[in-house]
């Protein structure tokens, strides 16, 4: 199976061999999207940090410490699981999980704060700042703190904070500050919103840990070098295991870091069919979903252009999904432009099927995804039937479900 | 000559600074933002900043995201904000007005389409909080050539080389924030804003404003003595949040925290004409 475009005699000259790999651009920018966009107070910061994350490219002993803490504390590699009672159920392609969900902390988050805290500390920063959804980020970035023994605050919007109650304690117990963010809808844009606000007044000592591959840049180029550790490990176990590269990628995209990490070394394989999956809530005719890529346009929010759910105004419009980690209006502008280009497609999953996804594979598998990474399990299933036998699937589990217990009941009608 | 230009000219023979107020259009009504425009004239204006709501003000305190969502909830769009000036040019002519706000209702409208129906309301300038040097170049000439001008914010932490970068594509003035942090929020530092002006006298001719934390007639006075137009936001906002709906007391308190702050600067004008360390 290969995706339509790659095929295309005229894009594929145009192009170039390699070119996928290439962005962004000196300026930050993926095609049209990408830049930086955000008050003048933080451009010094921004020229710091891109600075000093050169550098640290170019520093064996940085590659080194980065190396052994994904060993030694992360728990890297994680194993492909071939998921074969799935995959059997189904009848068709044959589905392999990437086992994010076994890392410390429990999700793909931590591949990115260990990478950002240790530029922090060799930045000399003693206090880190964080946003977070579903609290998965904000659990990553105070248990690195913790360990390199930075101060940590953490932003997360007050109904995320209700959702999530059980990642909010385990936070503070990692001696992080929770600050509850009332405006706007209370949610992750909103929580970026608080920590921006909070950097620009604290630029000198803090370092900003953004968990997603949003943000100005360097931010989105950044993150998505830390998260590539995935698509790397995957690819060469995927080789080792069936002698061939998969057929086709899925993961669950809200920010993209997740599958931007998995997607990522895969760019230039053409022949590899690349699907990310947004949140579809009610259904995208609903109106009440979390996905931008599928229903949304191009737009200026959080320091880069990118699609956006917004009204005709341009104002941000709010946002709704089961996974408290997809439920933001932006996504990463790198994945806008393989929307673009046709690189990867983009197809959503209502809460409906994520919450059936989950179900089964807990059932079946024994594995309990995450409700983001639940997202894509629902659409491999899917696609699986559709692509036959003789194929193989990777899907980025990017995370495990525990977290999500509480909604999973509420969903049900059930309390703890 | 554009209208801010033609006004800071006019200051500047006269040896005055800039009064220029904040409001945020549509807090809490379209009607109120005309209203509270021509008492702030009256009360010693020389320009006028009018902030365009959005759901996502980055860069701004409690004060000012309060503003927003007060102007959202009954739907104040760039559209009718655009009408707010429109409305209030046929009543003054001669006092600039400044947009302010982010840049997504502005490239939502299409980034000429802003311009050129900005430039016909009578809107004189647009200072756009999220455009950065880096993405001005794309942006700025837009709205120069449609006749409004950038006006482009430079911060404490902005170096040398980006302040000449800054002024190539700033027309109007130049804002200076006064600290860094979102608007509303501690106090000035005003010794140290003199020497933070001066590279930035050295890169342009612009006039320089500074906004972010003048609170006091004796903050706007203090600014005075260094900067050519001391820009108010919070203090004013946060009375339209006391008093809100009450449109009659608003604009008097407004009109009353602007005639003091105008009082404050003239006074410090005439100590500096008159020769006076300040």
């Amino acid at each position: 199976m290969s995706t339509t475009i790659s095929k295309d005699p005229a894009i594929s000259a145009a192009r170039g061999p390699h070119a996928w790999r290439n962005m962004p651009d000196a300026r930050g920018h993926f095609g049209p999207y990408g830049g930086k966009f955000v008050a003048e107070t933080l451009m010094a910061p921004l020229d710091e940090l891109a600075q000093a994350y050169a550098e640290a490219l170019r520093d064996p002993e940085f590659i080194a410490t980065l190396d052994a803490d994904l060993a030694d504390y992360v728990g890297r590699p994680t194993p492909i699981y071939y998921a074969e009672r799935l995959s059997n159920k189904i009848g068709g392609a044959r589905i392999w999980f990437k086992r994010e969900d076994l890392n410390h902390t429990g999700a793909h988050k931590v591949n990115n704060t260990i990478g950002q805290a240790l530029l922090a500390a060799r930045m000399g920063k003693t206090r880190i700042i964080a946003e977070t959804g579903a609290g998965q980020h904000g659990v990553a970035t105070a248990t690195v703190a913790a360990r390199l023994g930075l101060s940590c605050v953490v932003y997360m919007g007050s109904e995320d904070m209700r959702r999530q109650a059980t990642n909010v304690y385990r936070m503070r117990l990692l001696g992080a500050e929770v600050r509850p963010v009332e405006s706007g809808s209370k949610t992750l844009k909103d929580a970026m919103n608080e920590a921006l606000r909070d950097w620009v007044a604290n630029v000198d000592d803090t370092f900003y840990i953004i968990g997603t591959v949003a943000g100005p840049a360097p931010y989105p180029a950044m993150v998505r070098d830390f998260q590539a550790v995935i698509g790397r490990e995957a690819r060469r176990q995927m080789l080792e295991r069936t002698g061939r590269l998969p057929d086709a990628l899925v993961a669950c995209v809200g920010g993209g870091s997740n599958a931007i990490g998995l997607f990522y070394p895969f760019l230039d394989d053409e022949d590899v069919a690349i699907y990310g999956v947004e949140a579809g809530g009610d259904g995208i005719a609903s109106g009440r979903h979390a996905a931008p890529l599928s229903a949304g346009r191009s737009g200026v929010l959080h320091g880069n252009r990118t699609y956006l759910m917004q009204d005709d105004n341009g104002q941000i419009q709010g946002t709704h999904s089961i996974s408290a980690g997809l439920d933001y209006p932006g996504v990463g502008p790198e994945h806008s432009w393989l929307k673009d280009i046709g690189r990867a497609r983009y197809v959503d999953v209502t809460d409906a099927e994520a919450l059936d996804a989950f179900h089964e594979c807990t059932r079946i598998e024994g594995i309990m995804p995450a409700l983001e990474s639940a997202h894509a399990v629902a659409y491999a299933r899917k696609l699986a039937a559709e692509m036959g036998p003789g194929t193989d699937i990777l899907l980025n589990m990017s995370g495990r479900g525990d977290k999500d217990m509480a909604s999973v009941a509420e969903a049900a009608g059930e309390t703890l | 000559m554009s209208r801010l230009a033609h006004r800071f000219a006019e200051l500047k023979r006269a040896g005055r600074t800039a009064l220029i107020p904040f409001l945020t259009a549509g807090d809490p009504s379209a009607d109120a933002t005309v209203e509270f425009m021509h008492a702030l004239v009256v009360a010693g204006a020389d320009a006028i900043e009018l902030g365009v709501p959005f759901t996502d003000p980055m860069a701004d305190g409690p004060v000012i995201q309060a503003a927003c969502e007060r102007a959202l909830a009954h739907g104040t769009s760039l559209r009718d904000v655009l009408a707010m000036v429109e409305r209030f040019r046929e009543r003054d002519s001669d006092t600039p007005v400044v947009l302010m706000g982010y840049f997504n209702p502005i490239d939502s409208m299409g980034l000429e389409a802003f311009g050129r129906r900005a430039h016909e309301a009578g809107v004189d300038g647009a200072l756009i909080v999220d455009m950065t040097a880096e993405e001005a170049p794309d942006i700025a000439p837009v709205l120069v050539k449609a006749g409004v001008d950038p006006v482009c914010l430079i911060a404490p932490t902005t170096g040398e080389a980006r302040i000449a970068r800054i002024c190539e594509n700033a027309a109007g003035f130049i804002y200076y924030v006064s600290f860094k942090g979102v608007t509303g929020a501690s106090s000035l530092d005003t010794d140290r804003l003199a020497a933070q002006i001066a590279p930035i006298r050295q890169a342009t001719d612009l006039p320089v404003g500074v906004g972010f934390g003048v609170r006091t007639p004796e903050n706007a006075a203090a600014v005075a003595a260094v900067a050519d137009a001391v820009i108010v936001g919070s203090a004013l906002v946060s009375q339209i949040a006391e008093y809100g709906n009450d449109t009659a007391t608003t604009t008097k308190k407004l009109s009353e925290t602007l005639s003091a702050m105008r009082a404050a600067i003239d006074s410090a004008d005439e100590r500096e004409q008159e020769g006076e360390s300040v």
